[in-house]
């Protein structure tokens, strides 16, 4: 058995230790190859530019860890950032409300993809990439495939603002939502539930847990975190996309399983998708500074993704 | 006897975790003939065969194949000794065809390229010589289980087979099915293959048998040709022992009904249930696997929805849609498998014993750690669950402690009515103790209990009453005091029915 008590078998046992420790000689690298990366500037664009891809992981972490796959995230956060700016723009209602309405259609989107994964008994793969197809579809016929513009200024400061004038308002909404998913998987009675039905779904049946309910609120949240990383995205952009956020599922699970997120369930770590968010924007930020080309980029995240995943499958043995 | 063997099994011997499965266990397989193995749930003989079929090394013993000791190392080796064991879930792809089935990994093939009508042609004559009645290049999920299971055994002889071994081959087969099977057992025989034939229906084993081995406690008890014996004598054989146990029962006082199932239906499951728990009352559940047993348990919590029939609790008709309405209405389930429906392994004990208390523990929403901790750690100290923290994986404790914490799931509420399936399956025998001790203790508290077990001698010493169940019906409700192991054996197998 192993000895948990000394710091030194704290430490070992860490799971995030080896993407902890690679994420400490990039940033030392990056740091002696580009003069332009250590500096506070940067590092606040960093993370910026982590906080859309954050904020889904976090969705998508949830859902992970029951076991299932969310994969319509992209698709429900141009839906709900387009619509939120078609209601804005040309119904005029207020910006809050057109906000707030917004992120109804993105619970409403994963309200939809729970209910039938779990009352129609689907496979969530296949619901949800049919939920990025219509969602996606609607955006464009909705907009007729074009950019919706006049966004007002009010709302823009979600993409563009700072607080203080150095913070960037998606950090700070970044930071909210992270302190109360903490507070929520490691606190609630329903992130233990969560766990449950992930690690052994029929166990938690037999518990008298509603598994479906939970599957139903965990789509609910993952398709509420896309519509709030899409409205960062998009007053960001200052206007109405359709084709926001395409392969934002793809960086969503990525960063999860950076951060040793198990795919087949009952296992996932919120610290683990953090670190794992940011590592993946990180290593674009110090790229692109010392000149890579983003295609170049796509193949070297495909290698360390797999570099990852072999370390928690080695940890395991 | 003068008759020749092509398998002996000498003083096969293999333990578990320091359990013994297997003690000094003779076998042996006749040419030509159809060798029946017998014994209880749990008596071995899945031990033996894995061994046999290479799945399993023993940890002492010989195994003589036509006279000269060989050692089986795995399953691929005793293929090679023409040994194949036909498993009840099949080998085989349901979306392929026959031939390719037949062919699965020995393809038929010229340069890469595979000879279809080669394999074709072969596949047919093996199917008509064997009167299938069916195509090459029907599908395998077209055919019915019975047709199934019968291309798993022509595929084993096409492979050069000597001994085929059949586990409860006919468990799952129509009537019809099982006479395609015995007609096609008949010609292997002939052309003098060996069939070890395992089965718990009496009549199919007086039927076709032509020798027959008892095992009980994982010991070899004898062998005889069937027809020198009867059933009443074999049911001797297969019960036999003393109940060298002690068991803790004591006497409690019975109270008022509590549960009341009344002609309970669940189409192909069972039929027509009824029976009655009274507060303090242990009622043992006997039957063997597949007697539907654990459906009726399921079917009272809520797990399988009923097709028809009631459920009464204090006299109460009510409606039990779910394990949440189940919980509520204070019943508890303790599932046979632990590891596949009792816990979670790769999940510590603590979130383990508490998830089925979040109801207590949650405080508007939010977990509640004194009291969680409190709680965990009573159900730690009161079941004795050993182990150095409630921090550790479920996963990482030995089956006795496993079978606790399930228990420590449930006990911890305030329950009417205790469902335990199976309760010390693989368990060893001081956690068995503890948790006989265990359920006189909450017998004792007025809590009805109800008992599946499929191990004869703690159903008579642990029952108030003992319900029998055979294929989905209940063949007989006996007051322990009166009833026997023959009694009881007799009702599961229906014999004489």
């Amino acid at each position: 058995m192993k000895n948990n008590k000394t710091l030194i078998g704290k430490i070992k046992g860490f799971p995030q230790l080896s993407i902890c420790v690679g994420y400490i000689v990039m940033f030392v690298l990056l740091t002696v190859m580009s003069k332009d990366f250590l500096t506070a500037k940067n590092l606040l664009n960093v993370l910026r530019q982590t906080s859309s891809t954050m904020i889904v992981a976090v969705g998508m972490t949830l859902v992970l860890i029951t076991g299932g796959i969310d994969l319509s995230v992209g698709s429900v956060a141009a839906l709900s950032a387009t619509m939120s700016v078609a209601f804005m723009v040309n119904y005029q209602l207020p910006v809050g409300v057109s906000l707030l309405l917004g992120l109804l259609i993105g619970a409403a989107c994963g309200f939809i993809n729970g209910l039938v994964i779990s009352k129609l008994q689907l496979p969530a793969f296949i619901v949800t990439l049919a939920m990025m197809s219509s969602a996606r579809g609607l955006a464009l016929v909705y907009t007729n495939g074009k950019t919706i513009v006049g966004v007002p200024d009010s709302a823009i400061k979600f993409g563009q603002g700072y607080v203080l004038s150095v913070i960037p308002i998606p950090v700070i909404v970044m930071v909210v939502i992270l302190i109360i998913a903490g507070i929520f998987i490691t606190k609630t009675v329903f992130s233990r539930y969560i766990y449950a039905v992930g690690g052994n779904e029929e166990c938690a049946k037999l518990s008298g847990i509603n598994v479906n309910k939970v599957k139903i609120v965990v789509y609910s949240l993952s398709g509420l975190s896309a519509a709030i990383a899409g409205i960062i995205l998009t007053m960001r952009l200052a206007s109405g996309q359709p084709t926001l956020g395409e392969g934002l599922e793809m960086d969503a699970i990525a960063a999860c399983v950076l951060g040793g997120t198990s795919l087949s369930g009952g296992k996932g770590f919120l610290f683990g998708t953090i670190i794992g968010s940011i590592f993946l924007t990180t290593l674009s930020n110090g790229l692109n500074l010392m000149g890579v080309s983003s295609y170049m980029q796509q193949v070297l995240k495909g290698l360390i993704i797999i570099a990852a995943v072999c370390m928690y499958e080695r940890k395991k043995k | 006897m003068g008759e020749k063997y092509y398998v002996e099994m000498k003083n096969v011997t293999k333990s578990f975790g320091g359990v013994h499965a297997l003690k000094n266990v003779n076998f042996r397989i006749a040419a030509g003939k159809v060798n029946v193995l017998i014994g209880e749930n749990g008596a071995g003989k899945s031990t033996l065969m894995k061994i046999l079929a290479g799945a399993y090394r023993e940890d002492s013993g010989q195994i003589l194949i036509d006279g000269k000791e060989v050692q089986i190392s795995s399953s691929q080796d005793a293929l090679e000794k023409g040994i194949v064991m036909v498993y009840q879930e099949l080998n085989l792809v349901p979306g392929m065809t026959v031939m390719d089935n037949m062919y699965l990994g020995v393809e038929r093939s010229r340069k890469g390229f595979l000879s279809k009508k080669e394999a074709r042609l072969a596949t047919q004559e093996l199917l008509d010589m064997y009167n299938m009645g069916i195509c090459a290049e029907n599908l395998i999920e077209e055919l019915n289980v019975g047709k199934q299971q019968m291309i798993e055994i022509i595929k084993a002889v096409s492979k050069d087979a000597k001994v085929i071994i059949m586990d409860e081959p006919t468990s799952s087969l129509s009537q019809k099915e099982c006479e395609e099977l015995f007609d096609m057992i008949n010609t292997l025989t002939q052309d003098g293959v060996a069939i070890v034939y395992i089965s718990h229906r009496m009549e199919e084993i007086f039927r076709i048998g032509d020798y027959i081995t008892v095992m009980r406690d994982g010991e070899y008890i004898g062998d005889w040709k069937v027809k020198d014996i009867d059933q009443n004598f074999l049911v001797q054989q297969m019960v036999g022992r003393e109940i060298s146990q002690m068991f803790p029962k004591e006497i409690v006082p019975i109270g008022d009904t509590i549960l009341k199932v009344d002609n309970i239906t669940k189409e192909g499951l069972f039929k027509n249930v009824s029976f009655e728990l009274r507060r303090g009352e242990i009622l043992g559940m006997a039957g063997l696997i597949g007697a539907g047993r654990t459906e009726v348990a399921l079917s009272i919590f809520g797990r399988y929805k009923l097709d028809s029939g009631d459920i009464y609790l204090d006299g109460t008709k009510v409606l039990i849609e779910n394990p949440q309405r189940a919980i509520a209405q204070r019943i508890a389930y303790v599932p046979e498998d632990r590891k596949g429906k009792g816990l979670d392994l790769n999940s510590r004990i603590r979130d383990n014993i508490s998830i089925s208390n979040m109801d207590r523990i949650g405080q508007g929403g939010i977990v509640n750690t004194d009291r969680e901790n409190k709680l965990v750690e009573e159900m730690i100290e009161i079941l004795r669950i050993k182990t150095p923290s409630p921090m550790q994986l479920a996963g990482n404790l030995s089956g006795g402690n496993q079978q606790k914490v399930v228990l420590a799931k449930w006990i911890s509420r305030d329950i009417d009515v205790l469902i335990l399936d199976e309760p010390t399956r693989g368990v060893d025998v001081g956690a068995k103790e503890e948790i006989h001790k265990l359920i006189v203790e909450l017998a004792r508290k007025g809590i009805g209990i109800i008992m599946i077990s499929s191990e004869l001698p703690e159903v008579l010493g642990m029952s108030d009453r003992i319900l029998v169940m055979h294929e989905g019906r209940v063949t007989g409700i006996l007051e322990a005091k009166e009833a026997t192991q023959e009694a009881v054996m007799e009702r599961a197998t229906a014999v004489n029915k």
